[in-house]
């Protein structure tokens, strides 16, 4: 048994002794409103988990969930008020609503980022609550079937629903749990923690976003639908409104955000909380219930941001790290070190046809020619060195090859085929691999991991992205210890090569390298240039981006230089570091004459 | 042609009303404004900062009747201006206490991760206002009583309710005032620099949690004072806050983020819309039209009619 197996039969072995302990415990009570309480917990912890599928796992806020909620409780009471049709099937097809829903609701809001796609969710439930409140629906009452009321889920025993209500929660509990453990929720994971990382490593963010939003939607809709069942009676205000989508969002931040079981610790917590209160002061201090509910995600907020869950499993992991012994990371390189230093010298190299061919790129922002007319072809196996002064356009290049920005014009052809328009994720996946000028982690998962997400474009199953990240990683000299760092804690070295292996976990034909070299000592610089000519050697052509000139000139075969957008030469290091047109763009027309004043 | 007259009537009719109450979604709209502008903070509690003013009004005019001496026309609109002061206290201290541990300096560098926690607090305020408001003032839908809301001015045929007359003109001339201070007075200045760059300005001296602080207590006060304005024509009870977050946001939004003119136009489109959609919309499909537009404006031109564009590579 491997150990990924292992760990799922523990979490379903938990999540087992939990539902067993609640129902024991729902049966032994005998007072119907405590039932109905036990009950609801399920309930919004059925919501919640909803919740965190989209917005713990990807990150992207909603504001807005009660409207999956409402309109899986208003198709599953229409279909029964009007049509008849029993809940058993009339939950279900809120479910299927709520999924077109948030297809729906998906597309346009997805192209909206921080503030505005929680802002924009926000107005989708309260526009529908006046459509619904116009439509005549303002309280609509399930009528009492008194003759097989088991075929319309309707029951004296409070516990029959609560029952329900646990199959429910579970179902969903063991939904997020493969949906985390899988390659699905480590890519909502890594566009959660850096959505450009994320694509330019080959995840396709709008994809798996999309699946996370319809399997978000019908669980949400699956909680609104039982809820009415169990009322008896809808409202808009009670399924639409704000309240309900804050509660839902409330349960999970408390509980822990990004894990299945935090909506269900923060239900089980706040829900009792809340409607003890009410029913005990209710009637005194009418709005109790939302006081507990704001005040309990204020203090959580301040206090402990992820969350209950993640709180007290901090304390254990630190607990236990400080019981096993420190890795070392001085272990690091040693076989990068004792690699020879081989085209120091520069032997003639030979290299193949053009794999990347540029013509007339353009890229302007507004005014500024960013990109100007930028024509280049670098061959195969060459390591093609790209330098130019601040703000001459180097980065903006490589955004526009990697598709973070269109080319204005131009054509790109990567092996012979045209890339340009392609989203970063597809060119990732025709085999052009990045890293960044400021490294772009994620930051709260391992070096391993970080590595695996960069794998999944070149892997079918996730055991064979896993074998292609430690593969990287012994690529670019990675010590076994370092593996399991948060990548949180590195040193700006490990971070440059754990980006430089996620680049090649895919293996990719060609690496764009964006000062891979900026910020490191000259020592640890003068370790990593030979990982990079290692890793050439082994048949991966090299695009790279570099202040440092020194090393540049150690390492690359052919330099161009960009200056004001524009490519001003191209040709061997040598000869381009003494063009004067070269030493005018990096040191200013006054340097170069007096540079000539000296001469004559 | 009788018919087509009445029409021209009614859109005319609507179209002053969208005005009078757009001049006072305006107000409100710039203190929002205000907020994510100097601060770049999401703030869900803006609506009940509103709620808040609305029920101070109340409280020193109708409620207590401590403003009952200056008569039933001018007494209003005092209890309306003095909400200012009140709500921009209760601001500054939630700004001090709550609100600064996520945002500001401590912050900076933080980028999603403060959004997300400044989001989620002013969201747990916003519950802690809305029902702490009901537990406080009653779920009783009340308005603050002054006989300009029943008397209407006639031009032509068109009729100006008085309330909301004086209610716009207070609002623009609060507006415009707000407008001078930032851009003439040397605090107003501090709080634009903190807003442009905070970075940059905490280098040059400027205190920019104390900014913040102002800018916050500023921007609740201006939106208490237009709650209470609008609180002469209008009933309200404590949950009035949530409706009100969208139709602030989609006039800020619509302005442009981070435009405090512009948001005063935004408010005021905002206005219009919610008014005029009444002539061809079902009267309860308002606020659907507000949200509406507020989602097409979002989709389609997130940077607002007045603001900039500014992306980050």
């Amino acid at each position: 048994m491997t150990a990924k197996r292992r760990a799922f039969l523990w979490q379903y072995a938990a999540i087992a002794i939990f539902a067993v302990a609640y129902l024991a415990l729902g049966f032994l009570v005998r007072n119907s409103y405590y039932q109905l309480m036990m009950t609801l917990v399920l309930i919004w912890a059925t919501m919640g988990l909803g919740w965190n599928m989209l917005s713990g796992y990807s990150g992207m806020i909603s504001f807005g969930h009660a409207a999956f909620f409402g309109l899986g409780a208003y198709t599953m009471t229409i279909a029964f008020v009007k049509f008849g049709i029993t809940p058993w099937f009339g939950i279900p097809l809120g479910m299927v609503v709520g999924v077109i829903a948030g297809v729906l609701i998906g597309i346009p809001t997805f192209r909206l980022r921080g503030h505005y796609f929680a802002l924009a969710m926000l107005a989708y439930p309260l526009a529908m609550l006046y459509v619904f409140e116009w439509l005549g629906y303002q309280e609509v009452s399930l009528p009492m079937k008194r003759e097989n009321p088991a075929a319309y889920m309707q029951f004296n025993d409070q516990r029959v629903y609560m029952v329900i209500s646990m199959a429910m929660m579970v179902a969903c509990m063991i939904v997020s749990l493969h949906v985390e453990r899988s390659r699905f929720g480590r890519s909502l994971l890594a566009i959660k923690q850096n959505l450009p990382a994320a694509e330019a490593a080959g995840i396709n963010a709008t994809r798996w976003r999309m699946y996370a939003m319809m399997l978000s939607a019908a669980m949400a809709a699956a909680a609104g639908g039982i809820y009415a069942v169990i009322l008896l009676v809808v409202t808009p205000q009670t399924v639409f409104g704000a309240l309900t989508s804050a509660q839902a969002l409330i349960v999970t931040l408390f509980g822990g955000v990004g894990i299945f079981w935090g909506p269900v610790i923060g239900s089980a917590i706040l829900i009792p909380l809340a409607e003890t209160l009410h029913a005990e002061l209710g009637h005194i201090l009418p709005g109790i219930q939302g006081v507990v509910y704001g005040v309990a995600i204020i203090v959580i907020i301040l206090a402990a941001p992820d969350g209950i869950y993640w709180k007290v499993r901090d304390r254990i992991v630190v607990r236990r790290a400080a019981s096993t012994p420190e890795a070392k990371p001085g272990l690091q390189l040693h076989i990068a070190e004792t690699m020879p230093l081989a085209n120091d010298a520069h032997p003639r190299r030979q290299f193949g046809a053009p794999l990347l061919e540029l013509d007339d790129v353009s890229r302007a922002f507004g005014g500024l020619k960013a990109v100007d007319e930028v024509t280049l072809s670098v061959p195969e196996g060459m390591i093609y060195g790209i330098i130019g002064p601040n703000g001459a356009g180097k980065t903006t290049l490589f955004n526009v090859l990697n598709g973070f920005l269109a080319a204005d014009k131009g054509s790109m052809r990567f092996a012979g085929q045209e890339i340009g328009g392609l989203k970063p994720h597809e060119v990732c996946a025709r085999g052009v691999g990045r890293t960044f000028q400021v490294v772009r982690a994620f930051p709260r998962m391992t070096v391993l991991e970080n590595v695996v997400i960069g794998a999944f474009v070149g892997s079918k199953t996730d055991e064979e992205a896993e074998h292609l990240a430690r593969e990287a990683l012994r690529r670019v000299g990675m010590a076994d210890a370092e593996m399991h760092m948060l990548a949180g804690g590195l040193t700006t070295k490990q971070l440059r090569l754990m980006e430089l292996a996620r680049a090649l976990a895919p293996r990719p034909k060609l690496l764009l390298l964006d000062e891979t070299l900026a910020g490191l000592g000259h020592d640890e610089l003068e370790s990593i240039l030979p990982i990079i000519r290692q890793v050439n050697r082994e048949g991966v052509t090299i695009v790279i981006i570099e202040h440092t000139m020194h090393a540049m000139v150690k390492l690359a075969d052919h330099f161009c230089v960009l200056d004001h957008g524009r490519l001003i030469a191209s040709g061997a290091p040598a000869e381009v570091t003494k063009d004067p047109a070269v030493i005018e763009a990096y040191l200013g027309k006054k340097w170069m004459d007096r540079a000539k004043d000296q001469v004559a | 042609m009788d018919d087509l007259y009445w029409r021209v009537v009614d859109f005319l009719q609507a179209m002053a009303a969208g005005l009078l109450v757009g001049g006072t979604y305006g107000l409100m709209c710039v203190g929002l404004g205000i907020i994510f502008g100097v601060m770049r903070v999401v703030n869900f509690a803006h609506g009940d900062f509103m709620m808040l003013g609305m029920y101070v009004a109340f409280y020193l005019v109708t409620g207590f009747g401590t403003l009952a001496f200056l008569g039933p026309h001018v007494g209003p609109i005092v209890g309306a201006l003095l909400a200012g002061p009140i709500v921009f206290v209760i601001g500054w201290l939630l700004h001090k206490y709550l609100i600064a541990q996520v945002t500001g300096v401590r912050v900076m560098s933080a980028e999603a991760e403060g959004h997300y926690a400044q989001i989620i607090l002013t969201l747990g305020i916003a519950l802690v206002l809305a029902n702490g408001g009901l537990i406080l003032f009653g779920s009783t839908p009340v308005s603050v009583q002054t006989p300009l809301s029943r008397e209407s001015w006639e031009i032509g045929v068109i009729f100006f309710n008085q309330a909301r007359t004086v209610g716009f003109v207070i609002a623009v001339l609060c507006a415009l005032g707000l407008y001078l201070f930032l851009t003439r007075t040397n605090l107003g200045k501090a709080l634009r620099a903190a807003a442009d760059n905070p970075i940059a300005a905490a280098y040059v001296g400027i205190d920019v949690d104390r900014s913040h602080r102002i800018a916050f207590g500023l921007g609740v006060g201006i939106t208490a004072v237009a709650g209470g304005l609008f609180a002469m024509s209008q009933s309200f009870q404590p949950y009035i806050g949530f409706d009100f977050v969208i139709v602030m946001y989609a006039g800020v939004v619509l302005g442009g983020m981070g435009s405090i003119l512009g948001a005063f136009w935004g408010g005021l489109t905002i206005g219009l819309v919610q008014q005029m959609s009444t002539l061809v919309l079902p009267y309860q499909l308002q606020n659907t039209a507000i949200f509406v537009v507020f989602l097409i404006i979002v989709f389609f031109r997130p940077q607002g009619m007045f603001g900039r564009v500014w992306e980050r590579t």
